[in-house]
């Protein structure tokens, strides 16, 4: 999520005050006002409108929408002079082949407008250029550079210029290497052969994009008033309304916006500010949002939204990138009516409530436990390793446990069974009062070949507890659910019980799980000084049983 | 105070410690048979009753040391010292300290002792007597106080003090240990039971099956008189984990409301966590810093969903121009723990017929998310998630649904505002409203399923209202709990002393 700061005084001067009225307003125009003071506004741009990451872009866009300067904006887009060209090697087609360019001339830069334009450049970076991966963007001061303006690819060793925040010459591998945007970025550019560069007509280097300009032609500075801008990736229809978006802004701090040829198989020219036109249906709109609108109606609430619009339809801003689809202009429609004056309505519609089987089940048998005075427990199903490893896991059980990828803390791995945790909730409560019975009942997860499966599992630990304290509670359990068990000497069973004192319990000649006194070892792991019996059954067989 | 009253409700330990009172606790003990124990709680009993004071007093005791118990028989170093040298007048050092049978440390001190007291002299390596019969006959200070031990350090006169600070600076002799010693105080109705010289009034006291079968045992009697006012020992009964009560409680509302519940796993594959639901395989959200990935692969469902949700993203559903970008069947196969219930509500339309529509479903779960621990933040949390599939749903619906769910979940006051998410639009934020913090607080994330996600699931678009508020900020205050780490602590303290959700 992307957040915009405004100085307040700014906002008051160019919108209006920050009232209540005010403030709840930005809140209906989907922009969340997350924190304001005397001197700082900051708002929250959710990351469908990239054209609202700088303060011009949202005053644009929101004083329509409190109803001054409705309509979709024009801007005076001026033809290419002489030079404004961009010549498309061959060399970058396979590496990062379209760039979209203009010029903007006559602007007036001063610290807090660099600071914008920087911080624009920024944000639709990260957003919308997903970190620079879909494209990257430069500005130049134009006085430094000779037009026409080269863009290709070169082989890294041969690329040196002075990069920004630097004061050496550095080649393109030293540049990935040593300096830190490089390296940030370096993974952009991993396993090319070539890497793409700006080049002027004095060749001069300009930047290598997407990851630094040059500190010699590539820096603006408050004296600059022309600038060339780029912006440079592998989707050309994105690169086109990326530039749209910071011409436009640039426009609206008083900059007068040039086009620029660029030469690829085919002849392109940019910005391009041919708007892009999409049906509305108010029988749609009537369908989905449940109102009735006049074509009037339609027309001027869209025109608040930034649209124009004629009979049914609606003509797009240029810079506006998330209309997808006309369901994306009817919910604009909604904004502008405003959530606040729907009216909410239960359609009368009658379906039947149904809770899933398998829940009910198990709230019952924790019901027959708690009946017994026991506590339920609700944990993790993220663990320790090791916790796991508590448990006396031979090699091939500890290989088989279930990681995830770079968790931020310990706990990594998926758990396989519940009683490794009771055992901990034991060693973790050993101020609280005895005897300590509880029981959990919650997902476990395995590994069948390569599948990962998941089942509902029931483990009860008791202590100080012994087999028989625990086989009255296997037996009044499944008394109570109905269900004939047997219990029978283990064919085989998990190495934490004492041999002897383990029984196995079997539902349909099938073993659903153990029961029976912890081994002292697997204690001790645990620091747990007092007798504890345990159980961990499958609950699988029971819910088939039962429905 | 009914005098009368208070005597009926003595308990017959009470009775026996009565005459007593005016002694202190051993001597009681001595004289009633019975253990400290029975006695100082029979005292508490008596204090409720206001029959005594107690009054606890802190004393430092002085008592002898390891050393001082033995000087205490054998006598001090200095006195057996001071004893040869009585015999022998002058002594060499060598033959002093073989014959006197002190330890190094001790012939030492007591050399120190009896020089500072002006008793010897030493020259030449012989210690030459200086004191008169009389003087040695006289019991030196520290003499004196080793014999009177135990005593009361507040006690001490300043001769005694003298000595203890001279013996203090020796090892062991003496030490001084504070005690609690509780004085007995008669208040004025004590003093006139005392005074009322307890008769025997033959009082019930517990009830037995014994006294129950023979009538002539009780009938006429008087029941001893219990306190009913005193603190009895604390029970705890067995309970549901909190955190199961609420998720039980929001089931019920969605029950109520005619949801039909949805169930599926924690681990699921990246197409239905997010490709089915038109999030783009670039999102953020798919990366490894926000959500838990396992190294391996799931498998997809049916080819012809695959191919539409497939066809969605890159050049988009009907009247959609899609995400425009190549989408990659190996990135929805990699497994995550699911960011969202969300995902079972794609699986539910996938395996919707036509017949079985309107239809309303819900489901309430854990979901991962792969964050650092702080009260506020955790790695799994609790979402339940709603959706309503019908032909003629619309927004307003969507509302009046959300305004319902609140209201039954305990929230009068929302306000809606416009949202985004990837799978939804319109998409609708709602706030309720915080009455302690007095603030709008972000409770119902929810909006209607896109076309792009409908069509390629249902096989057309038909609206799909949804909204998913999480739980935990709900089940935090329905429980009081301040600390999101709280919630799967398994303090059993804690879950013994938690109260049940009357819901």
């Amino acid at each position: 999520m992307a957040n915009i700061k405004i100085p307040r005084k700014l906002f008051e001067k160019e919108i209006g005050k920050l009232d209540e009225r005010m403030q709840n307003k930005i809140a209906m125009f989907g922009t969340t006002l997350e924190e304001f003071n005397d001197r700082e506004i900051e708002l929250e741009i959710f990351p469908n409108r990239p054209d609202l990451l700088s303060y011009q872009g949202f005053k644009r866009s929101f004083l329509s929408f409190i109803g001054k300067k409705t309509g979709m904006k024009k801007y005076k887009i001026n033809p290419p002079e002489k030079d404004y060209k961009i010549i498309i090697d061959s060399s970058v087609k396979n590496i990062r082949p379209y760039t979209a360019c203009a010029i903007v001339r006559k602007l007036k830069f001063d610290d807090e407008k660099i600071k914008e334009i920087i911080d624009i450049q920024e944000k639709l970076h990260l957003t919308l250029g997903r970190k620079r991966k879909k494209f990257g963007i430069g500005i130049y001061p134009l006085e430094k550079i000779k037009l026409p303006i080269t863009y290709k690819a070169m082989e890294p060793d041969k690329i040196k210029f002075v990069p920004l925040e630097s004061e050496k010459e550095m080649s393109g591998f030293q540049i990935l290497q040593r300096h830190p945007t490089g390296r940030k970025y370096a993974h952009l550019l991993a396993g090319k052969t070539k890497f793409p560069i700006f080049i002027d007509d004095k060749k001069q280097i300009m930047s290598m994009p997407p990851i630094i300009n040059s500190q010699l032609t590539g820096k603006i500075n408050e004296k600059t008033k022309d600038v060339f801008i780029e912006c440079s990736g592998f989707d050309f229809n994105l690169l086109k309304k990326c530039i749209n978006i910071i011409v436009t802004t640039l426009a609206d701090m008083g900059g007068k916006i040039y086009q620029m040829d660029i030469k690829y198989s085919k002849k392109e020219r940019t910005p391009d500010m041919t708007s892009e036109k999409m049906k509305l249906s108010l029988e749609n709109a009537k369908k989905i949002l449940g109102i009735e609108l006049t074509s009037r109606q339609a027309g001027k609430l869209l025109e608040k939204m930034g649209y124009n619009y004629k009979k049914e339809i609606v003509e797009i801003p240029p810079w506006r990138t998330d209309i997808l689809h006309e369901i994306d202009l009817i919910e604009d429609l909604a904004i502008a009516y405003g959530y606040e004056n729907f009216d909410p309505e239960i359609p009368n519609v009658a379906t039947i409530g149904e809770e899933s089987k398998e829940e009910i089940i198990k709230r019952k048998i924790s019901e027959i436990l708690t009946g017994l005075g026991m506590i339920e427990t609700s944990s993790y199903h993220l663990t320790t390793k090791e916790s796991m490893m508590k448990m006396g896991l031979n090699g091939k059980q500890e290989k088989d446990l279930i990681e995830v990828e770079e968790s931020k803390t310990e706990y990594s791995i998926l758990r396989k069974n519940l009683a490794h945790i009771l055992l901990r909730i034991f060693s973790e409560n050993k101020d609280s009062e005895y005897p300590q019975r509880i029981f959990e009942i919650g997902t476990v997860f395995g590994l069948n070949e390569d599948d990962i499966t998941e089942k509902e599992n029931l483990s009860i630990a008791i202590t100080p507890g012994n087999f028989t304290d625990l086989k009255q509670i296997v037996d009044y359990l499944f008394k109570m659910l109905g269900i004939d068990i047997e219990i029978k000497e283990p064919y085989k069973f998990p190495s934490y019980f004492i041999e002897g004192r383990v029984a196995e319990i079997y539902l349909d000649d099938q073993s659903i799980g153990s029961f029976g006194e912890v081994h002292p070892k697997i204690l001790k792991n645990w620091k747990i000084r007092t007798p504890v019996a345990l159980l961990e059954i499958a609950i699988e067989k029971i819910f088939d049983k039962l429905n | 105070m009914d005098i009368k009253r208070i005597i009926e409700s003595l308990s017959p330990n009470e009775r026996k410690i009565i005459p007593y009172l005016e002694e202190d606790v051993n001597n009681i003990c001595k004289k009633t048979n019975l253990d400290k124990t029975s006695v100082k709680r029979s005292l508490e009993y008596l204090k409720n009753k206001k029959i005594i004071e107690l009054i606890s007093k802190k004393e430092n005791i002085v008592n002898v040391g390891v050393n001082g118990a033995l000087y205490k028989k054998k006598g001090l170093p200095e006195r057996r010292l001071l004893n040869l040298l009585n015999e022998k007048r002058i002594v060499s050092l060598d033959k002093a300290k073989k014959e006197s049978g002190l330890s190094n440390d001790e012939f030492k001190v007591s050399i120190g002792v009896l020089k500072h007291k002006a008793m010897v002299e030493l020259k030449r390596g012989n210690l030459i007597l200086n004191a008169s019969k009389e003087e040695i006959s006289k019991k030196m200070l520290e003499e004196i106080l080793l014999e009177i031990l135990p005593i009361k350090y507040e006690e001490l006169t300043s001769e005694q003090m003298y000595a203890l600070k001279n013996l203090q600076k020796r090892k062991n002799i003496v030490e001084i240990k504070p005690k609690k010693t509780t004085e007995i105080k008669l208040t004025e109705i004590g003093r006139k039971i005392v005074e009322s010289k307890l008769k025997n009034m033959n009082l019930l006291e517990q009830i037995t099956p014994e006294i129950l079968k023979d009538e002539k045992l009780w009938r006429g009697k008087k029941f001893r008189r219990y306190d009913i006012t005193s603190q009895v020992p604390a029970i705890y009964g067995g309970k549901r984990h909190f955190v199961n009560q609420a998720i039980d409680y929001g089931r019920k509302v969605w029950l109520e409301m005619g949801f039909k519940e949805m169930t599926g796993t924690l681990v699921q594959n990246s197409f239905w966590n997010f490709d089915a639901l038109f999030t783009a395989q670039d999102h953020p959200v798919r990366e490894i810093h926000d959500t838990f990935f396992i190294n391996k692969k799931g498998k997809l469902p049916d080819k012809k969903i695959v191919d539409s949700v497939k066809k969605a993203h890159e050049q988009g559903t009907r009247g959609s121009k899609g995400w425009g970008y190549k989408w990659n069947e190996d990135e929805a196969r990699k497994l995550v723990l699911r960011t969202h219930t969300t995902c079972l509500s794609a699986q539910t339309l996938a395996k919707l017929k036509d017949k079985d529509l309107p239809a309303k479903f819900f489901s309430i779960g854990i979901n991962f998310r792969n964050e650092t621990v702080d009260w506020n933040h955790g790695f799994e949390l609790l979402q339940t998630d709603g959706i309503v599939v019908d032909e003629n749903a619309n927004f307003r619906n969507l509302l009046g649904y959300l305004k319902q769910f609140a209201k039954k979940m305990g929230f009068e006051k929302i306000r809606f505002r416009p949202a985004y998410f990837p799978y939804t639009e319109p998409s609708v934020e709602g706030d309720v409203w915080d009455e302690e913090r007095k603030e709008w607080v972000e409770y119902l994330a929810a909006g209607m399923f896109r076309p792009e996600v409908t069509e390629p699931l249902l096989g057309k678009s038909i609206p799909v209202l949804a909204w998913g508020p999480g739980f935990g900020r709900m089940l935090m205050k329905l429980f009081d709990i301040k600390d999101i780490r709280d919630l799967y602590k398994n303090d059993l303290t804690q879950l013994r002393k938690i109260k049940f959700l009357i819901k």
